[in-house]
């Protein structure tokens, strides 16, 4: 069982980003669940989503506090609020930010990979919707998805022009950690 | 078909199926998606049916009743203080003997204000006269619409049913669902045709003034169809099996690693998954440990339940919702069953968790089955934060 947790606030589509990596997961024959957990049902509210995904139907429903992996949507969430806590010793975090984003120290086997999505996604999409960039770094980061599965699903999701800039903003945040990791 | 879908989507996607020709609903957090789904499926043309628009729960309930009435199989949808604004209604549907359909998702009530997911919503609603069948995971949340339909309209039942699945958790919560196909559905769910309908040709009354003579047995002829649907159940849902292939057994409760269990948790809905798994990581350490899941909550399985549990030694139940003021209510319905039997667990422990979407964690169901080994708890709530419940306001 690999479980993801995503931090993100209340409109910055990671309930979308959490259902684009469960239908990526059900695409490669796994029993993904994909749910959100709302703080202040407000818009701009801390809020989480997650994925939690096995090889059989996943029947634990609490929400995770031990994540294999950590996505961070909104880098403004690292002050004042341990996005990482709880996350495995080998755990991987994928961070949308910039490139002088100041990292808290990890542990020795845990590694931090921080993406320009908003960047990517201003170029891409005309907005600064980070999360199909972050789902690309994710998929090279951690080699749990493939690229084409991913671009697959970004195709059924979005249509017309979204759907051209939304499959770039996948490909380059996964290149962009490709690139980096050699 | 098998899918990867959100819990309300799923839902609107089986009604869709099962043809209702009137949709009335009022928008809540957490069912707002399976109407709003629905609504889009009328718009699109994909589902031809009456929806209808209203300003409250109170006037969505007495839509579906006039449907029902005059003789349409309906569908509506709703949570907590959507639910209690029916109430009044609920009570004139189960009166009249209408076999309307409702999914309710479950969520906690105010005051405060709290869109988190318990079960105080339905559980209120126990004495209404409508079934109560309480879904684990997406799958039976679908599933059990199906067998709801049969249900209710069943000549020999013609009473309302709902299906409880749990705010936010299912309904929000995307998963792979096997969407049955709509001709299974045909087969297993022929259209409505009602025993008696409003109908200008032939004029009928409906809920009438019942007097002193006449009102009790109204009462007593309900209580007589539920007892009797918890053997109804069993059949349709061989009848589901055969259609869809999946086997829902008695439809009553679920044994799960019960025999040989020295300990036992009796609870209802999502939270049973977690339970499930706690069980098989106890049981991986040589603990006998095990999980009665009550899915028919009205009616009550005692008969079944007291089957299941009677040579247990310890029992836990653990409720997400309470009866302010007493026993908490399913703890309640499972210690009276036991009284004055011959056999029966030593004890009978009551918990309360999850309110208000607090999240039951696999901490949460360790503590449940440690706090067995204690003298036996009445109404214990887990998941306490002690730090706010310092006096701040007193001398």
């Amino acid at each position: 069982m690999k479980e993801i947790r995503i931090h993100a606030r209340a409109g910055q589509g990671a309930i979308t980003t959490a259902a684009l990596l469960g239908f990526s997961y059900f695409n490669e024959g796994k029993y993904p669940y994909a749910f959100p957990n709302f703080g202040a049902a407000r818009m701009g509210a801390p809020m989480n989503a997650f994925v939690r995904v096995d090889s059989n139907p996943v029947r634990l429903r609490s929400q995770i506090y031990e994540p294999d992996y950590v996505i961070i949507v909104d880098p403004t969430l690292l002050r004042g609020y341990n996005c990482f806590s709880g996350l495995k010793e080998d755990g991987v975090a994928i961070i949308n930010g910039k490139e002088d984003l100041e990292l808290p120290k990890m542990k020795a086997k845990q590694s931090v990979f921080v993406v320009p999505a908003n960047e990517i996604a201003l170029r891409n999409i005309g907005r600064p919707l980070g999360n199909t960039a972050l789902i690309g770094a994710f998929a090279a980061a951690t080699g749990e998805l493939k690229l084409d599965n991913l671009v697959e699903v970004v195709k059924k999701r979005f249509s017309g022009k979204a759907q051209e800039g939304n499959i770039k903003a996948v490909q380059e945040g996964f290149e962009f950690i490709q690139k980096g990791k050699k | 078909m098998k899918e990867f879908l959100e819990g309300s989507h799923a839902i609107a996607e089986v009604i869709k199926s099962c043809q209702p020709g009137v949709v009335s609903a009022y928008p809540i957090t957490p069912q707002t998606h399976i109407v709003e789904d629905l609504a889009q499926m009328v718009s699109n043309g994909e589902l031809k049916s009456q929806f209808v628009n209203v300003e409250s729960e109170h006037s969505a309930a007495s839509v579906v009743l006039g449907g029902s009435a005059a003789g349409v199989r309906v569908y509506t949808a709703t949570s907590s203080q959507g639910l209690f604004y029916m109430q009044e209604v609920l009570f004139n549907i189960a009166g009249m003997r209408l076999p309307v359909v409702m999914t309710c998702a479950n969520r906690a009530v105010s005051a405060p204000i709290n869109i988190w997911n318990d079960q105080q919503d339905s559980i209120s609603l126990r004495d209404s006269g409508w079934f109560q069948l309480y879904a684990e995971n997406n799958q039976e949340a679908v599933d059990f619409h199906l067998i709801a339909y049969r249900l209710g309209e069943d000549k020999r039942v013609m009473l309302p049913v709902m299906v409880c699945m749990d705010g936010f958790i299912l309904t929000h919560g995307m998963e792979t669902v096997d969407i049955p196909e709509q001709e299974k559905v045909n087969k297993f769910l022929p259209a409505y045709k009602p025993l008696y309908k409003l109908d200008p040709e032939n004029p009928i009354s409906l809920g009438l003034l019942a007097d002193p003579d006449y009102y009790m047995e109204t009462r007593f002829v309900i209580q007589e169809t539920m007892r009797e649907a918890i053997g109804y159940l069993s059949g349709i849902s061989k009848e589901f099996s055969d259609v869809f292939g999946r086997d829902y057994k008695d439809m009553l409760v679920e044994e799960y690693r019960l025999k040989d269990a020295d300990k036992v948790i009796v609870a209802m809905g999502s939270v049973c998954g977690t339970i499930k798994e706690v069980v098989d990581e106890q049981r991986a350490k040589g603990k006998k440990v095990g999980l009665l899941r009550i899915i028919s909550y009205r009616p009550f399985p005692y008969a079944r339940i007291y089957e299941a549990l009677k040579n247990i030694p310890k029992v836990a139940v653990l409720d997400k919702a309470v009866s302010l003021g007493a026993y908490a209510p399913v703890a309640a319905d499972v210690k009276s069953l036991f009284f004055g039997k011959k056999k029966s667990p030593k004890v009978i422990s009551s918990f309360v968790g999850g309110l208000g979407g607090r999240d039951i964690t696999t901490e949460t169901i360790h503590e449940v089955f440690r706090r067995l080994n204690a003298k036996e708890a009445n109404f214990d709530f887990v998941d306490l934060k002690p730090e706010l419940l310092k006096e701040e306001y007193g001398e």
